[in-house]
């Protein structure tokens, strides 16, 4: 089992979400976050005081899959989130120990 | 946090205490609680129904520039943490004026023959009865005019909060409102506006560029400079939370003051209506002028640089706003958009003061801008009514006005700086007048009231 964590600009939320259903990933986590990488950030100014803000809202999701399926859905989501411009994210695959569905208490892969 | 400077203001200040007739307020206070109905007063005047009326309006209109307009103009403009406290303070600060005018604050500011403070006769409200008239308001029930006056305490007091927003100990603000209200507010309203001397010398002041403005400004920066600058004033991101608050704020600042202006003239009549038009004029001519120096200099508008060019006009047409035509008010506003945008984004930071939410930047520099432009369109044809002959102001020839609006506007800013320091003397012998460096960082809303937005 892998764990994919893949930080995405807010408006490409929906498409890669369709496009992992279509492969068959039926689940998964989002959350707001703010980020940089290459990408610059911006400038606010309040009454003359002025701020740099590096940090960007991004998207994280995190998406819990059989090792089986990763290869794909790396794919998907990078086909889905690409706009060709600075800033459009990173995917990120760790191993995942262990996962339980908490209404039946399947575990592992049947709980994926 | 307390800088040197502010160590060595407070050495040299004594507090002065106004003399109170006690021996009058006791008489006055048993009259209230034993005699049945007061004993009807009569001013000289007879009372009017479109005038109470409207006054009644204007009344309710000046209480909501406090609440909610000051509230969310200010806590917009905070940091998420602070939100509430900020909120609080407009609201502690209504509660605590309202009661404290009742009490004695009204009567020293508006009854009585002092040049300098009025007396205790009208405590509690004794001898204002349903037909008592005011010799300051004589078509309007004196209980409405107290009414009214009241509520202009009570955004004064609110205003200065703002210099020292994020820092300053919530019990320390209250006793701070409950004293300066004493030693600046009401002896300044009586000067001005309670037959006290700088009234009798002529000094033009029509809603209140010195008593509110000018007041509120010196004590904000008064303040800020003795309690000392924010953690991370200058260095860190202190970016507002929410400025569509602030905004909301802005709006009912500027209706409100159509109450504010409009009914200073204390009657329903054309002088009011011409007060609120300059009025109106000034806070669009304000808000032009300082988004378009922004887009210059900046590149970009904000909405903070419209809203903050808006208020400023508003502040600072105020004294002036009964006295002068309505393009005098585009002129006005305009000046105000300019100079005060100088002062909240530049002066502050070239001089490193962190007056936080500008008071002194806006109300202050425009309290004292508006105070001396009366005297220089101060126009007859609007100023005269029944038996007054009116005021020509420096434009239609006259220099000697300015001079009296200058004394005016020098009177108020000395006494505010004493009796502010003062008052923050005596304050800082009771409790701390700023949190901890800790409660600073952690935010005011959990550490004084205990309470989060969870947004």
């Amino acid at each position: 089992m892998k764990i994919i964590t893949a930080i995405i600009k807010p408006f490409k939320l929906d498409e890669v979400r369709e496009a992992l259903t279509e492969i068959g990933v039926h689940g998964m986590t989002a959350t707001e976050v703010k980020g940089y990488g290459r990408q610059k950030g911006h400038a606010e100014i309040y009454r003359g005081a002025e701020y740099i803000v590096a940090f960007l809202p991004k998207v994280k999701i995190d998406i819990a899959l059989p090792e089986a399926l990763v290869d794909r859905a790396i794919e998907a989501i990078r086909l889905a989130a690409y706009t060709g411009h600075i800033g459009d994210g990173k995917i990120f695959v760790s191993p995942l120990e262990r996962a339980m569905r908490i209404r039946t208490g399947e575990t592992d892969f049947d709980a994926l | 946090m307390q800088s040197s400077f502010a160590r060595a203001a407070i050495t040299f200040v004594g507090a002065r205490i106004p003399r109170v007739r006690w021996d009058r307020f006791g008489a006055a206070l048993g009259a209230t609680l034993v005699a049945g109905p007061a004993l009807a007063q009569d001013g000289g005047g007879k009372i009017d129904g479109a005038d109470t009326a409207f006054m009644i309006a204007a009344t309710a209109l000046v209480l909501m520039m406090t609440l909610p307009g000051l509230a969310l103009f200010y806590s917009g403009m905070v940091r998420k943490k602070n939100v509430l406290a900020t909120m609080a303070q407009s609201l502690i600060a209504t509660a605590l004026v309202s009661l404290l005018w009742i009490g004695v604050a009204y009567s020293l500011a508006f009854s009585g023959e002092g040049a300098f403070i009025g007396d205790a006769s009208r405590s509690l409200l004794a001898g204002i009865g349903i037909d008592t008239v005011s010799p300051f308001a004589k078509t309007i029930p004196e209980i409405l005019f107290m009414l009214y006056q009241m509520t202009f305490a009570v955004i004064t007091c609110a205003l200065v909060a703002g210099s020292v927003a994020e820092r300053m100990k919530f019990s320390a603000f209250m006793l701070f409102c409950a004293l300066w209200l004493f030693i600046v507010y009401v002896p300044s309203a009586h000067w001005v506006w309670g037959g006290g001397f700088l009234q009798k010398m002529g000094l033009l002041d029509f809603a209140g560029g010195t008593v509110v403005h000018i007041n509120a400004g010196i004590a904000g920066l008064v303040c800020a400079l003795v309690l000392g600058s924010r953690v991370g004033f200058g260095r860190e991101n202190l970016s507002p939370f929410d400025l569509s608050l602030a905004v909301v704020g802005t709006g009912l600042l500027w209706v409100g003051w159509f109450g504010f202006n409009g009914g200073s003239a204390l009657a329903a009549n054309s002088r009011a209506v011409f007060a609120i038009v300059a009025t109106h004029l000034a806070a669009c001519a304000g808000a032009l002028v300082w988004s378009g120096l922004e887009w210059f200099q900046r590149g970009k508008p904000s909405v903070l640089g419209v809203i903050s060019g808006a208020v400023a006009g508003l502040g600072t047409i105020t004294p002036a706003s009964g006295y002068v035509l309505p393009w005098h008010g585009v002129v006005i506003g305009m000046i105000a958009g300019g100079v005060c945008y100088w002062f909240c984004t530049v002066a502050k930071y070239k001089f490193r003061y962190d007056d936080t939410l500008d008071v002194f930047g806006v109300h202050g520099v425009g309290g004292i801008m508006g105070t001396l432009l009366a005297g220089v369109f101060a126009t007859r044809a609007i100023t005269a009514s029944e038996g007054d002959p009116g005021v020509a102001g420096l434009l239609e020839g006259d220099p000697h006005q300015l001079y009296v609006q200058a004394i005016g506007v020098l009177v108020t800013i000395v006494w505010g700086v004493i009796g502010t320091l003062a008052t923050l003397k005596i304050v800082s012998l009771i409790t701390p007048l700023r949190v901890t460096y800790d409660d600073e960082r952690e935010g005011l809303d959990i550490a004084l009231h205990g309470e989060a937005l969870h947004q």
